[in-house]
């Protein structure tokens, strides 16, 4: 079993709202595709190929100033329990996890922890570098992962083409292997009903969007990732300065619904946001579904400074914290106990305590 | 067609080979069934934006296969456009070479660009390549492959990279 505890930060460094425009975005997240030149890519690899990647760049990191203090976590070798953990703080996918299939993990699936960059080791390419910043911040995200690149490719050969870029196992990834990613609140947009019509717009001009828990514009909890669909024929600075362009606009549109709302419908509002704090402050039992619902009111109810405030910290702190495997592991549950609502419940209420909100 | 072997009603789509340890089972699947063992089938992968597209070149004129000769396969690998039409997936860099032709053309769909135009790379210690450069290099690479397979005896290897080099040459 890994020992948690020992994640440096918790691994979630972002949490504490300190980037800007958290209000908003809680999140940026780079991430750089990379292959090693000589090494047949995953699908078509073997263990012996996998375990000589992990070597590899294991021993690189060491010597690498962006992941000196790096820890190694063998999720090949840790309980479906720690692997969904460690998804669940967004620290490795779901495939990497081995969370996708029948919860088999591949052998050589490796996380490469540090406190600034991370890699993912053997997921769909050798390796996916990380980097991930509170709040609206693509140019410090971009700035410590590049860096991490940099470090990495002058000491291992990357599987570079002169027209390509960088080889990639997937021809979207291809070229610059780079998916930025803006995790974002849009409650007001999903309550106006012009979360569509702005999604549809953001994918017409090369964008993507998926929701950070549930998909589309179903998205639980009104918490979108917007990203870069395209990896190829524009510098990375090109890439990152339309997703910020966008994600501006976004945040506009984001403020304009909430004025609205206040001005049109300020009783249904007030009454949505004391709702949701009721029933969070109060529950004895929550699904995670009706949890990350009810956490997305609180906030707008807050940011609208409806509601007592309620750090952003803590509520960010909830919403990963709330996950069944985080529940599971504070409680010593199994992941399918029935108890774990009861307990989900529990910490809920814990927090606003803890806020002072008795 | 055979019946789905979990439900017993729907038509089996998908056969499943699962390999534990040494044992090697088989088993017909309904896409549903599939599904539920989180196995996509082809009208499943053809719902992602990739699959939708690889879905696309396959019907209409099928440019891929016309690119590259049909079964022609990676010298280094050994997948072929059937493996990567299927996974989505190439088998490794070489294959960016190998397929170099229908790649081209897929990219100029999925991306409106053939050409990087981030940051460079050199390996350590090496200078940055340019296009012909890195031509040159594989064709290099590939000519000695093909001498040490000559060499051993390995014909059917030898066949592989003579295609490799034809195809390299024929830009």
């Amino acid at each position: 079993m890994t020992d948690l505890a020992l994640v440096p930060d918790g691994g979630m460094p972002w949490l504490d709202a300190s980037g800007p425009n958290s209000d908003l975005v809680l999140s940026t997240r780079i991430r750089l595709a990379r292959n090693l030149a000589g090494r047949p890519f995953w699908g078509r690899n073997s263990p012996e190929d996998r375990e000589a990647i992990v070597t590899t760049i294991g021993a690189a990191a060491q010597d690498m100033p962006a992941l000196a203090d790096a820890t190694m976590y063998r999720l090949d070798a840790v309980s479906i329990a720690t692997r969904r953990w460690l998804n669940e703080r967004q620290l490795v996918s779901r495939e990497l996890a081995g969370l996708d299939a029948a919860g088999r993990v591949r052998s050589g699936a490796v996380l490469l922890l540090g406190r600034s960059a991370s890699a993912m080791i053997n997921e769909e390419d050798h390796v996916r570098l990380q980097g991930l910043r509170s709040g609206f911040a693509l140019e410090s995200a971009y700035g410590v992962t590049d860096r991490t690149d940099r470090e990495l490719g002058a000491r291992v050969s990357f599987a570079f083409h002169p027209e390509f870029g960088y080889l990639t196992a997937c021809p979207t990834n291809v070229g610059t292997g780079l998916r930025a990613s803006v995790l974002i609140h849009l409650p007001a947009l999903v309550l106006t009903k012009e979360i569509t019509k702005v999604l549809q717009g953001l994918a017409q001009v090369g964008l993507t969007y998926r929701g950070l828990f549930g998909e589309g514009s179903e998205a639980l909890g009104n918490l979108f990732q917007l990203s870069n669909q395209t990896t190829l024929g524009k510098s990375e600075a090109e890439l990152l300065d339309h997703l910020g362009r966008m994600v501006h606009q976004v945040m506009a549109y984001e403020e304009r619904a909430r004025t609205a709302l206040r001005r049109d419908a300020s009783a249904a509002l007030e009454d949505k946001a004391w709702r949701a704090w009721a029933v969070l402050k109060h529950a004895r039992t929550l699904s995670f579904e009706e949890t990350v619902d009810l956490l997305s009111g609180v906030r707008l109810g807050v940011g609208l400074r409806i509601l007592p405030d309620v750090p952003l910290y803590s509520l960010n702190r909830v919403l990963v914290l709330a996950q069944t495997a985080h529940v599971a592991e504070a409680a010593g549950l199994s992941l399918d106990a029935d108890a774990i609502p009861e307990h989900r419940a529990a910490f809920v209420r814990r927090m606003f305590e803890e806020v002072g909100h008795q | 067609m055979n019946p789905c072997q979990s439900c017993h009603e729907r038509d089996a789509v998908v056969r499943l080979t699962q390999i534990v340890g040494d044992d090697v089972t088989t088993v017909h699947l309904c896409s549903k069934c599939a599904a539920e063992r989180g196995i996509e089938t082809a009208t499943e992968v053809a719902q992602t934006p990739l699959g939708a597209f690889l879905a696309a070149m396959d019907k209409g004129g099928a440019p891929m296969a016309a690119a590259a000769a049909v079964g022609e396969a990676c010298p280094e690998c050994g997948a072929t456009l059937q493996d990567f039409r299927a996974s989505g997936r190439l088998g490794c860099a070489r294959c960016w070479i190998t397929f170099e032709r229908p790649l081209r053309d897929m990219l100029r769909r999925l991306h409106g660009a053939t050409r990087h135009t981030g940051t460079g790379y050199a390996r350590p210690g090496a200078e940055q390549l340019t296009v012909p450069e890195y031509r040159e290099r594989t064709r290099t690479e590939l000519g000695e492959q093909l001498r040490l397979a000559v060499a051993a005896e390995q014909f059917e290897r030898a066949a592989e990279l003579r295609d490799a080099l034809r195809v390299l040459e024929g830009e």
